[in-house]
């Protein structure tokens, strides 16, 4: 516990409401974020069970518009948006030439021509210097607008009626993720948890008035301690963890999301990766102890090092030791037996789906 | 407010020694428990294992992190406490009352490197501003 840290983290425009609520605060991504109100655990059910509110107005936002702006898009971003529908969603990463990945993002179908990128916090910098990087030659207006617009999540069963009563905000017509604009609002019906759910963007004083309102009708708000076990039983990547520079979405079995039949950056790469396998792979290991395998513990082979934890949680939800892993392909087949050094021990797993959590999206 | 219990030994690590002759009955201490939330699993050593005072011997887990346990004092273990194994949130309900390991002290002098219990009360008192 240290309590000397300069204070050089950035604050949402919810900073305040989260220092009146107690949260425990810690640095994330550049900005001081809650990490926890009433606790993981609480708040983790009010999610599946209920209704949870997220500030997530670190996360990063830019805008791509004009005559090109689908061709840009489509040059540095894996999925493919060739002629979507306004309202519609896509997620995928941007990567670099070699096929590492320069941060996973969702883009949004605005209007023809005019998408919104939503990337992550810790990314920021990065990300901007590498779409001007590579916007040569495209005919667009690329603007980073992180600042401008706060952002919350509602997410769990409940988040619809919440939406629509508390908010006043109607979304049933928006199906899983689909984006509709209310004057200057964004509201999208997307997450990071399993759960159905919505995000909305606006500014910091709209922002701030949803959240007041939210609580006040007895919302749980919820940390990012909560976010990232949810995400995580849900088998969602975490930028960082199981996507870096180094693991490609190949590698990280998200390849649904990579379209290898269009060009992009890091496309020949990928494709290589793709025809030729990988040397590494994410997987899913369940142990069949208790103990915690926790973000950068070895995964074992017959006491060889064979790989590395990139996420790992006694999961709530199942009451099991589960984490993902990044090991050599050959170990990656499920039902393998694969052991991880904690501490001083090492305990036994094995090879299971990474997904500990069945995902419940309104489709 | 944090529960500290008159009599105990205290390290700056949060760990109590509760002593009983020559032997050493080793926790966390409320305050720690409190700053960790919910624990869900407790490393421990195995009785015989040697434990060193200030180094560490095991690890509380909450939902989110590890944390260390570090012995406050030398000797062998003599038993461990079995039913943190299956409840480990005992600690949460009574940190002083579900103790970790018992110790066989082989230097009952290094509790005087310890603190007692009004010295801990301050301790925290100024880590929690």
């Amino acid at each position: 516990m240290n309590n000397n840290m300069e204070q050089k983290e950035k604050r949402t425009c919810l900073y305040d409401k989260h220092v009146a609520l107690g949260a425990l605060m810690s640095p994330f991504g550049g900005f001081e974020m809650p990490i926890q109100y009433a606790g993981i655990a609480v708040e983790h059910q009010a999610v599946r069970e209920k209704v949870g509110l997220f500030d997530v107005s670190h996360m990063g936002e830019v805008t791509v518009r004009g005559k090109d702006a689908e061709r840009y898009v489509q040059y540095i971003f894996t999925n493919d948006i060739a002629g979507a529908p306004v309202g519609k969603i896509y997620y995928g990463m941007m990567c670099y030439e070699n096929g590492g990945t320069v941060d996973d993002l969702l883009v949004y179908k605005m209007g023809e021509n005019d998408f919104f990128l939503v990337i992550n916090a810790s990314n920021i910098d990065k990300d901007w210097s590498w779409m001007q990087q590579h916007a040569e030659g495209f005919d667009i207006d690329l603007q980073n607008r992180s600042d401008d617009y706060g952002q919350i999540a509602v997410q769990g069963p409940e988040s619809e009626q919440v939406m629509e009563q508390v908010l006043g905000i109607p979304c049933s017509e928006l199906t899983f993720y689909t984006v509709k604009t209310i004057d200057d609002v964004i509201v999208s019906r997307t997450g990071y948890t399993g759960e159905d759910g919505f995000e909305v963007y606006a500014t910091p004083d709209y922002i701030r008035a949803c959240w007041d309102k939210l609580i006040a009708a007895g919302v749980q708000p919820c940390g990012l301690g909560c976010r990232d076990t949810l995400r995580f039983e849900a088998g969602l990547p975490l930028y960082g963890d199981e996507l870096t520079e180094e693991i490609s979405p190949i590698m990280a079995g998200l390849s649904i999301f990579v379209k290898l039949d269009k060009a992009f950056i890091g496309r020949d790469a990928l494709l290589k990766q793709k025809e030729e396998g990988v040397a590494k792979k994410l997987v899913g290991i369940e142990l069949a102890d208790k103990a915690i395998p926790r973000h950068g513990y070895t995964v074992l082979k017959d006491g060889q090092p064979i790989g590395e934890v990139t996420t790992g949680y006694h999961t709530l939800s199942t009451d099991k030791s589960v984490c993902m892993a990044l090991v050599d392909s050959q170990y990656a087949v499920l039902g393998t037996g694969l052991d991880i050094q904690i501490r001083k021990k090492v305990f036994a797993g094995k090879v299971v789906k990474k997904l500990f959590y069945e995902k419940r999206y309104k489709k | 407010m944090a529960k500290v219990i008159e009599g105990l030994y205290y390290s700056e690590s949060h760990e109590y020694v509760k002593v009983e002759g020559n032997i050493g009955i080793i926790g966390i201490t409320d305050y720690a428990q409190k700053a960790l939330g919910n624990v869900v699993y407790v490393d421990m050593p195995e009785v015989d294992d040697e434990v060193e005072a200030g180094a560490e011997f095991g690890a509380v887990e909450s939902v989110k992190a590890a944390s260390d346990l570090y012995s406050p004092v030398s000797g062998t273990v003599v038993e461990v406490n079995e039913a943190l194994e299956d409840a480990p949130e005992l600690i949460n309900q009574d940190a002083y009352a579900n103790w970790i390991i018992k110790v066989e002290m082989s230097d009952e002098s290094e509790l005087e490197n310890l603190m007692d219990a009004a010295a801990y009360e301050a301790f925290c008192e100024k880590e929690g501003h």
